[in-house]
């Protein structure tokens, strides 16, 4: 059975010429980059040239690209960086409500154990932070803003341009988590008022385990870690040299295929949207309808559980995922659906669909087939009441 | 490497388990039951409810309803499958280990799912218990 996957949120396979280059590096370049003689030479230029694609492709300039082992460390660097650079004159840190749990919990433990003053914004129903809340949220105090370009659970785009223009005007650091959204959507910094951007190579068919922060020139950050004093001592360690290459390699093809990819995939997204909603009733669809991910479809499903989903899905060869997946045994529903005003019980039958490169007409016609059976079969056995749509 | 290799779904549920996962063995309501209960988590909200027909001291008929996991599922449909036939004593003295055992095992963590299901039929047999006139 060909498996479909439908989970690229989560990950992205990753790309054929970024896996070769990859290898490349691996088999041919046994520098460390701080060496001066030719094998380091050969793997710093090879760091740096990586720096400049990924500089390039969001407009930046190689100096503000900072290499981290992925998402969660550009956010923790930024968030833990910044407040440190801070102490002593700005101890204001405010977050929305559904950011992802590398920023929340961060700022969780700043509160707790930094004494930094934390304020969660919330967000409306369809997932939306109101820039004027954030402005609310300000005083003359605040260190730093950080609001997701994108959520990874249910696809809401955030207005951070304004959002960004209100930070700008009180003279704060503003950080954008866009790991769901460099390399799927336009992102320019030259455009874009902020200071900050977590990127992460995985989400666009790179390799786990590299991202990078995006650092504005003239924004005050400090180092998390300590050691040799490599990325300019922003983020001291050995470079992963392979890693590295592979995200500038990844970023420039996304860049070239940007736009094409999010225009097919909104179709398949539209497609699946559309015909979830017109074969399953009583279907709830999250996030925004109309400023959302090219590749994301949400859904919660009454009657449903979200690890049930997910189990019933995979053996019928569909990977998909649930922000509610019980896998632990006392799994909340997530923060997310419940912060968009969800009732606890609905929010238990989350399913999240995201498409990618790989994904075809195909793939959406099995799971717009599958899916309908499965729901169906799970509301049987809870036979929980299913609203009117 | 492969994914069917090393993903297979058995390395996460049971064959048992994921048997009664997507076959689920009497599942619904008894009807005229003798006793009906229900167990729930607390911690994730999953709600099991058990009805039972009870005949000369024997389960002769018991159904399932379920909002909740995989194990959770699984866990009932077993249940309801180990009871029928069985004495109220027996079905009574059944504990969530003997449950665990028919499922062929459930991933770490998930105890409690078995758990509730034992806590619903319990509740069955004790309310078929009173409705027949005699002591909880």
């Amino acid at each position: 059975m060909r498996r479909v996957y439908l989970d690229h949120a989560a990950t992205t396979p990753v790309d054929p010429e970024v896996a070769d280059a990859m290898a490349r590096v691996l088999r041919e370049i046994p520098g460390n980059p701080s060496s001066i003689y030719a094998e380091g030479r050969a793997a710093r230029a090879l760091v740096d040239r990586a720096r400049e694609e990924v500089a390039a492709a969001i407009g930046a300039d190689a100096s503000e690209i900072v290499f981290t082992s992925g998402g969660t460390e550009a956010d923790n660097l930024a968030l833990r960086g910044v407040l440190k650079a801070r102490r002593g004159e700005a101890d204001g840190l405010v977050v929305s409500a559904i950011e992802h749990h590398a920023v929340l919990d961060t700022a969780d433990d700043l509160e707790r154990h930094a004494h930094v003053r934390v304020t969660r914004v919330p967000v409306t129903r369809d997932g939306l932070v109101d820039p004027s809340d954030v402005e609310h949220a300000l005083d003359d105090r605040t260190a730093l803003v950080s609001i997701m370009h994108a959520n990874n659970e249910i696809g809401t785009i955030e207005p951070v341009e304004e959002i960004g223009r209100v930070c700008r005007d009180r003279n704060v650091a503003f950080h954008t988590d866009a790991v769901q959204t460099v390399g799927v959507l336009p992102f320019d910094v030259r455009e874009l008022p902020v200071d900050l951007v977590s990127i992460n190579a995985h989400k666009f068919y790179g390799p786990k385990g590299v991202g990078a922060l995006y650092v504005r020139q003239g924004t005050r950050i400090a180092t998390m870690q300590t050691g040799g004093g490599q990325e300019k001592g922003r983020r001291t360690g050995t470079e992963n040299v392979a890693g590295i290459v592979a995200l500038g390699t990844a970023m420039r093809i996304a860049a070239r295929r940007r736009e094409e990819d999010a225009l097919r995939l909104a179709g398949l997204r539209d497609q699946i949207i559309d015909g979830v909603c017109a074969r399953i009733p009583g279907t709830v669809l999250t996030g925004h309808p109309t400023r959302r991910l090219p590749n994301n479809a949400s859904f919660c499903f009454p009657g449903t559980q979200g690890e049930s989903l997910i189990v019933a899905l995979d053996l019928e060869g569909i990977s998909a995922s649930s922000g509610s997946a019980c896998t632990s045994g006392d799994t909340e529903p997530s923060h997310v659906l419940l912060a968009i005003g969800l009732d606890r019980k609905v929010a238990q039958g989350s399913l999240r669909i995201t498409v990618g490169r790989d994904t075809t007409d195909a793939d959406v016609a099995r799971l717009l087939d599958v899916l309908p059976r499965v729901v169906e079969r799970l509301r049987a056995v809870s036979q929980e009441p299913v609203p009117a749509t | 490497m492969s994914v069917e290799r090393f993903g297979a779904a058995e390395d996460l549920y049971s064959p048992a388990a994921v048997s009664h996962f997507t076959e689920p063995r009497n599942v619904g309501a008894v009807e005229a039951a003798d006793g009906k209960g229900s167990g729930t988590n607390p911690s994730c909200g999953d709600r099991t409810t058990i009805t039972v027909r009870v005949s000369g001291g024997r389960v002769a008929e018991a159904r399932f309803r379920t909002f909740g996991c995989v194990a959770a599922i699984a866990s009932a449909s077993a249940l309801t499958e180990m009871v029928t036939g069985r004495s109220v004593d027996e079905a009574h003295a059944l504990m969530p280990g003997d449950v665990i055992a028919e499922l062929g095992g459930l991933p770490a963590r998930k105890e409690g799912c078995a758990l509730m299901a034992v806590g619903a039929l319990r509740a069955a047999l004790v309310d078929a218990r009173v409705r027949a006139g005699g002591a909880a």
